[in-house]
C-alpha cells in the first residue's frame, strides 16, 4: 500500500546505489523533481532506463549518477543534442556510460512484457537494422529473431524490462494513495507495473479522485511511495496544471554545452546551498 | 503518384526550408493518415492541413491521433497535440495497434546519413559503434515507421556528408541491398517513395530501387546535384522542374509560424 511521504524520504527509501531505475513520462509528466532529488542524494552507478533520456537524464548523467543507460532516443526534443549524454559516450565524462539501445517500439514492448510477467515480447521490428546485432548490458543480445509457432514467419523477440524501481509524475493521488494521470500517458502504466518498486510524485493530493477522460488509474497497492511535488514535472508539464516550458528546453542547449556552466547550473538550480547536507561530495569521493 | 504541383511561380523570396516544407506538404493527399516527426515534417503536415489537405490525419508518436494544432509544436508531446486530438493512446498502443498493424499511410523521417538505397543512419557517425566520432540521438520510432508505414518520405539536406556511399550504421531500412530485400526481411510497407532535399526530389528507380533525382528546384544545376552527393548520382532523363512555393503556401506557413509561441 502506498505511503505518502516527503520526496526526500521517497527517494531515500526506494532508490539505492546500483539500482536499475526507470523514470518515465513521454514528453509530458516527466518526474524532474524526483530526478533532482536523486542528484542531491548523490546516488551512484545507476542503470538508467527511459525511452527518451531527454533533459532529465542529461542532468543525471552529467551529475555522475549513472554508469549504464537503456534507451531508444537520446536527444533534446525539437532542439538538438543532449550534450551531457554525448560527453559521457564520446569522452567518458564524468564517467563512461555503457549503452543498451533499442527502438521506441522495442522499449514499449519490453516494458509491456515486464508488466505482463513474461520474459519477452514479440513484434515486427528491427529486421535488417544494426540494432539487431548489438549486445545488451550483460553482453548478450536483448533482441533475437523468433519463429512464429503458428505461421512459421520470422518475427523479433525483445527481452522484458523489470526495473528495480520506476518513478513517474502524475496529476493526482487521493489520500488512500490511488493515482490518476491523464493527457499523454506514454508508457507509465507499463513502467510502473513492470517494476519491483514504484514512486509517484503528484501535483495534488485530493480527497477523492474524479474520473478524467482517457485517464489511467493506478490503485494504491501498486505503488510504494507517493510524494506531493507540485510543479514536479517542470520544464515538462502536467496537463491541467502547467504548460511545457519550451524556453527552458531551448536554454538547456547552452546550459549543458560546457562542463563548467553545467556544474554551475547544478549548484545553483539543483543543490541551491544543499550540497553539504545532501552529502554528494562525501558519497562521490568514496566510489 | 505525382504531387499536385502548381504551375504558378511568384518569384518572391523564400528560404530553402520553405521550399522543402512546401514540397513535402504537396506529397500529402487529403484524407491520408500521416505519422509525423517534429521539425520540418510537422511543419509540412500542418501546412498541408491548412491548405490542400484539411482532412489529413496527423499522428504523433506520443500517442496523439488526429491532432489539430493551430501552430507548430516544439515537441511531439506538446499539450496542444493532446488537447486537439481525436484520441490519445499509450505509447505501446500507438506502435503496436496503429503503426505495426499497417494503419498508417505515410511516415516522415529525417536522417543524418542516407545511402543510395534509402537506408538511414541516426545512431552514430564513425566506423565503430562502441567508440563513435559523433553520438547521434538513436532510433526513436524510425525503424518501425520505415518498416510499417505504407510509404515513407525522407526529408534532409543534400550534402556529401549526409548523402554517403555507405551509412555508418543502419538505423532504419530503406531498400536494404536493393530489389527484393524488404520482402526477404518481411517489412510490410513499400519503403521510401520520395526523398525531399534542399535541391530537389529523389525517387527510387522502379527496377533497381536506387534513389534517382527526378525533380529539381528553380535554378539548381545537375553539376550542383552531383557535387553535393557522395555517390555517383543517377539523374532521371525527364528531370522535372519543381514549382517554387506558391503565395498561398508561403502565407499558410507564415501564419502557422506567427501563431507559434516563441521564446
Amino acid at each position: 500500500m502506498a505511503e505518502i511521504v516527503s520526496l526526500a524520504d521517497a527517494v531515500a527509501a526506494a532508490i539505492h546505489d546500483g539500482d536499475a531505475v526507470a523514470m518515465e513520462g513521454f514528453t509530458h509528466l516527466i518526474p524532474f523533481a524526483a530526478g533532482h532529488e536523486v542528484i542531491r542524494q548523490g546516488r551512484l552507478a545507476l542503470t538508467l532506463i527511459r525511452m527518451t533520456p531527454d533533459v532529465i537524464y542529461d542532468q543525471l548523467i552529467g551529475a555522475g549518477c549513472a554508469s549504464r543507460l537503456i534507451f531508444s532516443w537520446g536527444g533534446n526534443p525539437g532542439v538538438g543534442s543532449l550534450h551531457r549524454f554525448r560527453d559521457a559516450v564520446e569522452n567518458g565524462w564524468p564517467a563512461p556510460l555503457r549503452l543498451e539501445e533499442h527502438s521506441h517500439a522495442g522499449m514499449a514492448n519490453r516494458y509491456a512484457a515486464g508488466a505482463a510477467g513474461v520474459p519477452f515480447a514479440v513484434l515486427r521490428g528491427y529486421r535488417g537494422t544494426g540494432l539487431e546485432g548489438l549486445p545488451g548490458l550483460d553482453g548478450q543480445p536483448s533482441v533475437r529473431p523468433i519463429t512464429c509457432p503458428f505461421t512459421g514467419e520470422t518475427l523479433t523477440a525483445v527481452a522484458a524490462l523489470n526495473p528495480d524501481v520506476t518513478v513517474i509524475h502524475a496529476q493526482q493521488a487521493d489520500r488512500a494513495g490511488n493515482v490518476q494521470l491523464w493527457g499523454i500517458t506514454g508508457v507509465q502504466k507499463e513502467a510502473v507495473l513492470s517494476a519491483r518498486r514504484a514512486v509517484v510524485t503528484v501535483e495534488e493530493i485530493v480527497p477523492g479522485l474524479r474520473p478524467q477522460p482517457g485517464a489511467i488509474v493506478l490503485p494504491g497497492w501498486t505503488i510504494d511511495y507517493i510524494a506531493h511535488a507540485p510543479g514536479g514535472a517542470h520544464p515538462s508539464y502536467a496537463l491541467g496544471y502547467s504548460q511545457r516550458d519550451n524556453d527552458f528546453y531551448v536554454a538547456w542547449d547552452a546550459i549543458s554545452r560546457e562542463r563548467d556552466r553545467f556544474r554551475r547550473w547544478l549548484e545553483t538550480d539543483v543543490f541551491a546551498g544543499k550540497l553539504a547536507s545532501a552529502g554528494m561530495s562525501e558519497d562521490g569521493s568514496g566510489s | 503518384m505525382r504531387p499536385p504541383d502548381t504551375a504558378v511561380t511568384e518569384g518572391g523570396t523564400f528560404t530553402s526550408d520553405e521550399m522543402m516544407t512546401a514540397c513535402a506538404a504537396r506529397a500529402l493527399r487529403d484524407g491520408m493518415t500521416c505519422f509525423v516527426g517534429i521539425g520540418l515534417p510537422s511543419a509540412a503536415a500542418n501546412l498541408a492541413r491548412a491548405t490542400h489537405a484539411p482532412n489529413l490525419v496527423l499522428i504523433y508518436e506520443s500517442g496523439t491521433i488526429g491532432a489539430k494544432p493551430g501552430w507548430l509544436p516544439l515537441s511531439i508531446g506538446d499539450g496542444v497535440l493532446a488537447e486537439t486530438a481525436d484520441a490519445v493512446v499509450s505509447v505501446p498502443e500507438i506502435f503496436n495497434y496503429w503503426l505495426q498493424s499497417g494503419r498508417i499511410d505515410v511516415g516522415f523521417l529525417g536522417a543524418a546519413q542516407l545511402d543510395r538505397f534509402g537506408n538511414i543512419n541516426t545512431t552514430v557517425i564513425g566506423p565503430q559503434y562502441a567508440d563513435p566520432k559523433v553520438r547521434l540521438p538513436g532510433a526513436g520510432g524510425a525503424p518501425e515507421i520505415a518498416a510499417s508505414c505504407r510509404e515513407v518520405i525522407i526529408v534532409l539536406r543534400q550534402t556529401r556528408r549526409s548523402f554517403v556511399e555507405r551509412v555508418d550504421f543502419i538505423t532504419s531500412v530503406g531498400y536494404g541491398d536493393g530489389p527484393g530485400h524488404r520482402e526477404r526481411l518481411g517489412l510490410t510497407g513499400a519503403g521510401p517513395r520520395k526523398v525531399i532535399t534542399d535541391l530537389g526530389v529523389l525517387e527510387p528507380d522502379p527496377v533497381t530501387c536506387e534513389l534517382t533525382m527526378t525533380g529539381v528546384y528553380p535554378g539548381v544545376t545537375i553539376d550542383r546535384l552531383r557535387s553535393r552527393t557522395g555517390w555517383d548520382l543517377a539523374v532521371s532523363a525527364d528531370l522535372r522542374a519543381l514549382a517554387a512555393p506558391t503565395a498561398a503556401e508561403l502565407a499558410g506557413l507564415h501564419a502557422l509560424q506567427a501563431m507559434t509561441p516563441r521564446s
